[in-house]
């Protein structure tokens, strides 16, 4: 049996797990196959991953390291039968993880050649922006993107149909249209993902919004920290221009349309509309009083609409299958699919998309496969720096954009961040807050000044030198930040504090009246002891010290001298025995 | 400052306008041009670029401090990026990032005695699931521990 591609997912986090050793090694082989490559296809937990194509399908095999890439080249040549080992899609973990998902922004990433416009083609790719040009009015279009329920992926939810019946309605001209690709959440790499396995599809999407809007010049606005990202996308660009796809008369029609990438320079309060446009106008990215709306006056004061890169990579398949194809997926008032970055303590790490109004609990431990640690979970951070902290009681909590707003997070961009009870809520307040604080581009006083005493109120916390009336102290000024701030970043920036207030009061109280860090994290809080009845004397620990604190006889219960103690954690890291305690 | 390097810096300042471009709207491109070029944003350079723009040298520090790439100090051989993304930092990014910190004597911004590295953390990778993870240079590593990052940072130190 003839094996005709070996294709390599090397997307950012494949390629950091070592895809690009493994491609190194297939094409130094002689395989008698062509050796191809694609991007992410979500199973971070298996990376680096390898697909062997033949007569009868693709097979994909997961964990790939030097020694097994040998076997995979020793029967690609021979044409013997592929492995038995390694099949994580066949496996029982592949099947769980991916049974419940549903793929349409990421349809084709880890499928195809994200460096091929032929292979975008050839899944059906650019047919939706035809059947628009041929035979939709861009009114149409409008009205199907309405009827498809899509709502803004970045964040917000607001309706896209709406939101680009505004552009469509502006007076001036030219109208810019703008993706935002500035994924500033820490937890989240879902637009990173879709970029590098798909850039098309986003081109795509941004193209049938040109035609809908009348929009005629576009900017990606992607941040500096993602190069193979804008790598991609100038490649892209560049096929589809040459296509005639992009740019003036395209397919030979008096639509025109030209998009080019803008790089961001690091500051997450450009994910807000009017900050990314005055970024894009090359000043500092400081937000603007609204009205007048982007749509009105946005970029140089000409009309802009700004959409997010899943957003529009959700268009080109609603354009092509039809709206009812997208918003049969829909749970209350949110239709289709969200792409989560599921990260975190649970086995499988990855990139899912799930189709709205699947569980928390779904996702976490039927497609996530649960804790990774095999200690309690604890809560989920959804949202990031806006977002907040949903508890394991509430994990039967459906996904769409109501039921989580109702639990004080938000669905955000789609970070998902799993913890276990090893992980202290007072410190992830104080760890987002230090975020935020930081990123706050000082306009708004409360932001400025208000996010830095919050941040000094959660550190005192944290050191155990936290005094009575600091929790209504926090409560206080997160009210003040979110009603005095002029943009999402101040307005949201209270959310992780008041989240954690709410569903984890215990852990603030723990730590300012009993000066205890429960889950045994902060430093000040907590000590190191060894426990006699579990020491068995291997001395690894006290190798392992950096400070060289601990000390004890080969085969004598060790102790840790407390002054020199910092608290590091790795000799509890190191002890394969459970010997070293926290109190 | 001599004349040497008056005209030095004004020729490269053509060469990096020439590059981008002059309008307003390049100021974030032509700062990234400087930055790739040296590691950093030179006094100089970008007090001869606003000439060459015709812009204040005002309008592009303002631009240059609000954003978090740019940095105003030569970088050593070897940049570390520790990643305290979320999951990062659920993962124990600041027991790797302490680990660095007190083997090279630095802390973040600084540059080592011997020029070899320069430390500093970024919000987030977006390679969580490899969390924690440290980038050097173009590299990333990740799944990490303080035992494990001693091991790279010695290999770099021995000339990798």
């Amino acid at each position: 049996m003839g094996n005709n591609r070996v294709i390599v997912g090397m997307g950012s986090c494949g390629i950091a797990a070592g895809a690009k050793a493994v491609y190194e090694q297939l094409e130094k082989a002689d395989l008698g196959a062509e050796l191809c490559i694609t991007s992410c296809v979500g199973m971070c937990y298996a990376e680096p991953i390898v697909e062997v194509e033949n007569a009868s399908g693709r097979i994909m095999f997961g964990n790939v390291d030097s020694r097994f890439a040998e076997v995979l080249i020793q029967s690609v040549k021979s044409g013997s039968e592929l492995p038995d080992e390694n099949r994580i899609k066949e496996d029982e973990t592949g099947k769980k993880y991916l049974d419940r998902q549903v793929k349409i922004a990421l349809k084709n990433c880890g499928v195809i050649n994200p460096e091929s416009i032929d292979e975008y083609l050839a899944v059906g790719g650019y047919e939706g922006i035809k059947k628009c040009i041929n035979s939709s009015t861009p009114e149409e279009v409008i009205e199907i993107v309405k009827t498809s329920g899509l709502r803004g992926r970045g964040g917000a939810g607001f309706t896209t149909g709406v939101k680009w019946s505004f552009l469509a309605g502006a007076k001036n001209n030219p109208k810019y249209l703008v993706c935002n690709a500035d994924e500033g959440d820490p937890g989240a790499f879902m637009d990173r993902a879709v970029l590098e396995g798909d850039p098309h599809a986003v081109i795509e999407g941004m193209l049938t919004a040109a035609y809908a809007t009348g929009a005629s010049l576009g900017y990606v606005y992607c941040r500096a920290e993602y190069p193979l990202a804008i790598k991609r996308l100038i490649i892209a660009i560049k096929e589809a221009s040459e296509r005639n796809l992009l740019g003036d008369n395209i397919q030979g029609t008096d639509f025109s349309f030209n998009l080019k990438v803008k790089e961001g320079a690091g500051a997450f309060v450009c994910g807000e509309e009017t900050a990314l446009m005055a970024s894009i106008e090359g000043r500092r990215g400081m937000p603007a009083l609204r009205p007048p709306f982007p749509a009105e006056a946005g970029i140089n004061k000409l009309p802009t609409n700004i959409n997010n890169v899943e957003t529009y990579a959700n268009v080109p398949f609603i354009m092509r299958e039809g709206p009812e194809a997208f918003n049969k997926y829909s749970f209350g008032k949110s239709v289709g699919t969200k792409v989560f970055a599921l990260a975190g303590k649970v086995k499988r790490v990855g990139l899912v998309e799930v189709p709205m109004g699947l569980t928390l609990r779904e996702v976490i431990e039927e497609i996530g496969g649960g804790s990774s640690s095999d200690r309690p979970l604890k809560a989920v951070q959804m949202g990031g720096p806006a977002g907040g902290c949903i508890p394991e009681s509430l994990f039967d909590t459906p996904i769409d954009y109501d039921s989580i707003n109702a639990t004080g997070a938000i669905m955000g961009s789609g970070g998902m961040v799993v913890m276990d009870d090893q992980t202290c809520m007072v410190d992830v307040a104080r760890y987002f807050l230090n975020f935020t604080q930081k990123e706050s581009c000082g306009k708004c006083t409360f932001c400025r000044i208000g996010t830095k005493r919050m941040l000094e109120i959660l550190t005192r916390i944290t050191e155990g030198k936290g005094v009575e009336n600091d929790i209504s102290l926090l409560e206080e000024l997160a009210g003040h930040v979110s009603k005095t701030s002029l943009c999402g970043l101040g307005q949201l920036a209270p959310n992780p504090v008041l989240t954690t207030l709410k569903y984890f009061r215990e852990e603030y109280e723990a730590h300012i009246k009993d000066k205890k860090c429960p889950a045994g994290v902060c430093k000040p809080l907590i000590k190191f002891t060894v426990n006699p009845d579990n020491c068995i004397g291997c001395t690894a620990c006290a190798k392992a010290c950096p400070t060289k604190c601990i000390s004890g006889e080969r085969k004598e219960v060790h102790f840790i001298d407390q002054e020199k103690c910092v608290k590091c954690g790795i000799c509890r890291d190191t002890c394969k025995f459970d010997a070293i305690d926290i109190d | 400052m001599s004349c040497a390097d008056c005209s030095n810096a004004a020729k490269e300042a053509r060469e990096v306008v020439a590059a981008v471009g002059s309008e307003p709207e390049k100021v974030i491109p032509l700062l990234q041009e400087i930055q790739k070029r040296h590691g950093y944003l030179s006094q100089e350079l970008i007090e001869t670029v606003a000439e060459e723009i015709n812009l204040p040298v005002s309008r592009l520090y303002g631009v240059a401090t609000f954003y978090s790439q740019f940095r105003f100090h030569p970088i050593g051989k070897h940049l570390i990026k520790v990643c305290k993304g979320t999951a990062c930092h659920v993962a124990g990014a600041e027991k790797v990032y302490s680990i660095i910190s007190e083997d090279l004597g630095v802390v973040e911004g600084e540059t080592t005695e011997d020029g070899l590295f320069t430390l500093e953390s970024v919000a987030c990778l977006g390679c969580c699931s490899l969390a924690p993870v440290v980038m050097i240079d173009d590299n990333i590593y990740g799944k990490l521990s303080p035992a494990k990052m001693g091991k790279i940072l010695k290999e770099y130190a021995d000339g990798k």
